[in-house]
């Protein structure tokens, strides 16, 4: 497996061995990984550097115990990357999650909504610039928390085109 | 205690319990319904008002939902098991709302379930009553102003009995069902206008 011909640079200064790559080569990199027997994705998320967001993605060859760490930058004011929901069908809940405490894009994943918050939740909470204390700040009446919209989307949607 | 009225007729003891009412103090009916009662050596019969005896019955039955959030359902699940024995101050867990009596909320309320147990509470038959088990279910706790977190139930349903502890001991919830039955009696008193 070679993955230096897609620009991937190897990081081992804090320890672990990550492998850097530019957010566009992705999807070409997962489609190697999984012809070379990495057959199970282990997680996706995020990290807030504050100037900029990593993205990070831990694959597993389930057959030979192999890991292989990945990581890519994404500036923080446009957090996109393409999304390996295809390639990968664990992935879709992984960047979904990803995508609700982080809010990083995933370009062509099949229904990118919040699922661990509410959908009408706003802001995502593992920023660096969400506050800290809620405690005066909004979701804290009793009437937002017994009132607001609590139904999926993609079931309003199905009872709709009843 | 209330107070009885003791009518004593052919040898038959009447405790009537004194009511509020004009109408039912009138003792001449309980009088002549002595009179037909059959007699045991000993015995005494009590007479009573249908509220009181309701009220009697929901105290030594607070029926429970099955609802646990967190690791305080662990508490809940084993003080109604075998060993410390939930149904000898009469609490059964109940694995529907509609007949459940009291909720016991065991463990961290978050947004997302807020309106979910808001729900659960409105399925449930009045009279219904609330137990906040644990720190997290009271106010929140060391999750208090954690970006997903109820800070303490009694936002979204109304509190009777608040069971500190992190979790609390099963002693505790044991405790808090016989402090819910003294509250069951007393509201019932208010309401009727007995005094203690």
């Amino acid at each position: 497996m070679n993955l230096e011909k897609f620009g991937v640079q190897v990081d081992e200064s804090t320890g672990t061995k990550y492998h850097v790559f530019e957010r566009e080569k992705i999807r070409e990199i997962a489609l190697e990984l999984r012809e070379n027997g990495f057959d199970y994705i282990s997680f996706i998320t995020a990290i807030d550097r504050k100037e900029f967001l990593e993205v990070v993605y831990l694959f597993r060859n389930l057959d030979t115990g192999e890991e292989i760490f990945l990581k890519s930058r994404v500036p923080a004011d446009d957090p996109r990357i393409p999304s390996i929901a295809d390639i990968y069908y664990g992935a879709n809940w992984l960047e979904r999650e990803a995508y609700d405490l982080l809010g990083i894009i995933f370009e062509g994943h099949p229904d990118l909504r919040r699922i661990l918050l509410p959908p009408d939740y706003e802001g995502h909470p593992l920023r660096k610039d969400f506050p800290m204390h809620m405690e005066y700040g909004p979701y804290r009446s009793g009437d937002w928390l017994v009132n607001h919209q609590n139904v999926p989307p993609a079931r309003r949607q199905k009872q709709d085109s009843k | 205690m209330a107070r009885f009225r003791i009518i004593e007729k052919e040898g038959v003891t009447v405790r009537l319990l004194e009511s509020p009412h004009k109408k039912v103090n009138n003792t001449s009916r309980f009088e002549d319904f002595a009179r037909h009662i059959e007699k045991f050596p000993g015995g005494e019969v009590l007479i009573t008002s249908v509220e009181n005896l309701f009220a009697w019955a929901r105290s030594r039955s607070p029926w429970d939902l099955t609802f646990g959030l967190a690791c305080c359902a662990i508490e809940l699940m084993h003080t109604h098991g075998p060993v410390f024995d939930a149904e000898r101050v009469g609490a059964i867990l109940r694995a529907t709302p509609r007949q459940s009596d009291v909720m016991v909320v065991a463990g961290t309320v978050t947004i997302k379930m807020a309106p979910r147990l808001r729900r659960l509470y409105e399925q449930m038959a009045d009279p219904k009553w609330v137990i906040a088990l644990g720190s997290c279910a009271i106010s929140g706790d060391h999750y208090r102003n954690v970006y997903s977190v109820v800070p303490g139930v009694d936002q979204i349903v109304p509190v009777d009995v608040y069971v500190p502890g992190c979790p609390p001991t099963p002693e505790g919830l044991i405790n808090a069902f016989m402090q819910l039955a003294e509250i069951i009696e007393r509201e019932w008193k208010q309401r009727m206008g007995v005094k203690k």
